[in-house]
């Protein structure tokens, strides 16, 4: 009997003392195993918060200000004379800021028809792995946009309603790569006074836009805002190329389009230059932000 | 005797179980000191493991836990140094130096820990200082370390050479509350 118990405490024992000797790789592997998998956000989606002239589906950080100076220069066909456009400006400056990690807001004044803008963005769908699984970002982006530029025909009166225009766009974003980020932008216009009784008040664009990184401070941008249906006598879709380049702080943004407006119902609906005739514009946007709220 | 034997043996069996700790929020902070800027960021779930008695010690660190106060630099952070979509941890295997002081007694000890340090896909053997202190049993270790940043092939470009140090300082602090 008691030889038993000396058998049965012997490989107790020995049994404790083989486990001590592995090493803690086990236990590190268990505890890798246990950790519940957490929901990991897909970050930088998009270098900033503009593909070009419309938006992608980032925010301005919570608490952040971001300063946007945009200018697109005139038409690369206007020739040596005009220094191929250079001598014409457009330029918008803004003010993003953001209130939470998914909403920001926004306001702007364009010289494209001396505009005032503002906007809203909401992230409502954020893309994500781990324990909650969602393969895109939505976001929601209503602006509202007041020409004051003064019109031209006397007998239409200037009153602030008759210069309003609205946009509501949904922004459906994919980071399928490290490199490469797709999104698509349905996009709604109402102006609420048309200037021709042929021309719409309600106009839609099925945006595209994507980007691939060529290296990890620079990326090209493709932006195309497609009309669908009815459209403003006269007007093309816009088109846009660019590049971004990043450092720290910095974001530029340099591009070729076909439009000198910055704000959707200025490059979606009044777009009137044609690439295949060189009414191409050179630009850029530049954005630097500050840290003023604080960060949890 | 054999009585005496048996209690023993029970004893070591007991006595070597406990030897081992872990923890799964334990810190590490990290500081870089450039001319134009001071960048501080902490990450509060680290996992680590001990064993008190091979000295043997073991770091797990997911880089996207690492915050920082200012939201861009924490995705610049991910992006365009650390890579961490492509090295989502950070890893760390070694061993106490002996001798290894007898940690089940409380106190304060001060030991040499050496091992190797996998960050950025790169591994390098490294060897630095610690303070162990044992209270009512619970050891909480902390060390504070340098590293270069192209040793881990972290480049700096040049454009923001004066807002990032090429040696950050590295601080450890966990605290090995949990056995097994």
């Amino acid at each position: 009997m008691k030889k038993i118990i000396l058998l049965i405490a012997l490989s107790t024992s020995f049994g404790c003392l083989s486990f001590a000797q592995t090493d803690t790789t086990d236990l590190m592997a268990q505890l890798e195993k246990d950790n519940k998998p957490e929901t990991i956000y897909t970050t930088a989606t998009f270098k900033t918060t503009r593909l070009i002239n419309g938006h992608t589906v980032e925010n301005t950080g919570k608490g952040v200000l971001d300063v946007k100076i945009s200018h697109r220069f005139g038409k690369l066909n206007n020739g040596a004379y005009e220094l191929w456009g250079l001598d014409n400006a457009s330029m918008r400056f803004g003010f993003d800021y953001g209130i939470t990690k998914n909403i920001m807001i926004g306001v702007g004044r364009s010289t494209f028809q001396k505009t005032f803008d503002g906007f809203l963005k909401i992230k409502i769908l954020s893309q994500s792995k781990g324990k909650h699984k969602m393969p895109i970002t939505l976001s929601y982006v209503p602006a509202i946009a007041l020409r004051t530029l003064k019109f031209e025909d006397p007998k239409i009166s200037n009153k602030a309603s008759n210069r309003l225009f609205y946009a509501h766009q949904l922004i459906i974003g994919r980071k399928f790569s490290e490199g490469t980020s797709l999104q698509i932008m349905p996009t709604f216009i109402h102006q609420n006074l048309a200037k021709l009784a042929t021309d719409p008040n309600n106009i839609f664009a099925l945006g595209i836009g994507g980007r691939q990184k060529l290296s990890k401070r620079i990326s090209i941008n493709v932006e195309y805002y497609p009309v669908i249906g009815d459209r403003i006598n006269g007007t093309t879709d816009a088109l846009s190329v660019g590049f971004d380049i990043e450092t720290g702080g910095h974001v530029f943004q340099l591009h070729f389009t076909n439009t000198p407006g910055m704000t959707e119902n200025s490059f979606i609906s009044q777009t009137t230059g044609k690439w295949g005739k060189g009414d191409i514009l050179f630009g850029f946007n530049i954005s630097r932000v500050f840290n003023i709220g604080k960060r949890k | 005797m054999r009585n005496c034997l048996i209690i023993v043996f029970l004893f070591t069996c007991i006595s070597v179980t406990a030897q081992k700790s872990y923890t799964k929020n334990g810190t590490i902070g990290f500081y870089s000191k450039a001319p134009l800027e001071k960048i501080t960021a902490e990450n509060n779930q680290v996992m680590s493991t001990m064993d008190m008695q091979s000295g043997q010690v073991q770091f797990s660190v997911l880089i996207k836990a690492f915050h920082f106060k200012k939201s861009l630099m924490e995705e610049h952070f991910n992006e365009n140094y650390m890579e961490s979509s492509k090295f989502p941890k950070a890893t760390f295997r070694g061993f106490l130096q002996q001798p290894i002081p007898d940690l089940s007694k409380d106190g304060q000890y001060t030991v040499m820990i050496s091992g190797d340090l996998t960050l950025h896909g790169v591994t390098k053997n490294i060897s630095t200082p610690a303070s162990i202190e044992v209270t009512n049993g619970i050891a909480t270790g902390k060390s504070t370390f340098n590293i270069t940043l192209a040793d881990y092939k972290i480049s700096i470009p040049k454009i923001v050479k004066d807002n990032i140090s090429e040696t950050v300082d590295i601080t450890v602090n966990c605290r090995y509350d949990k056995k097994m």
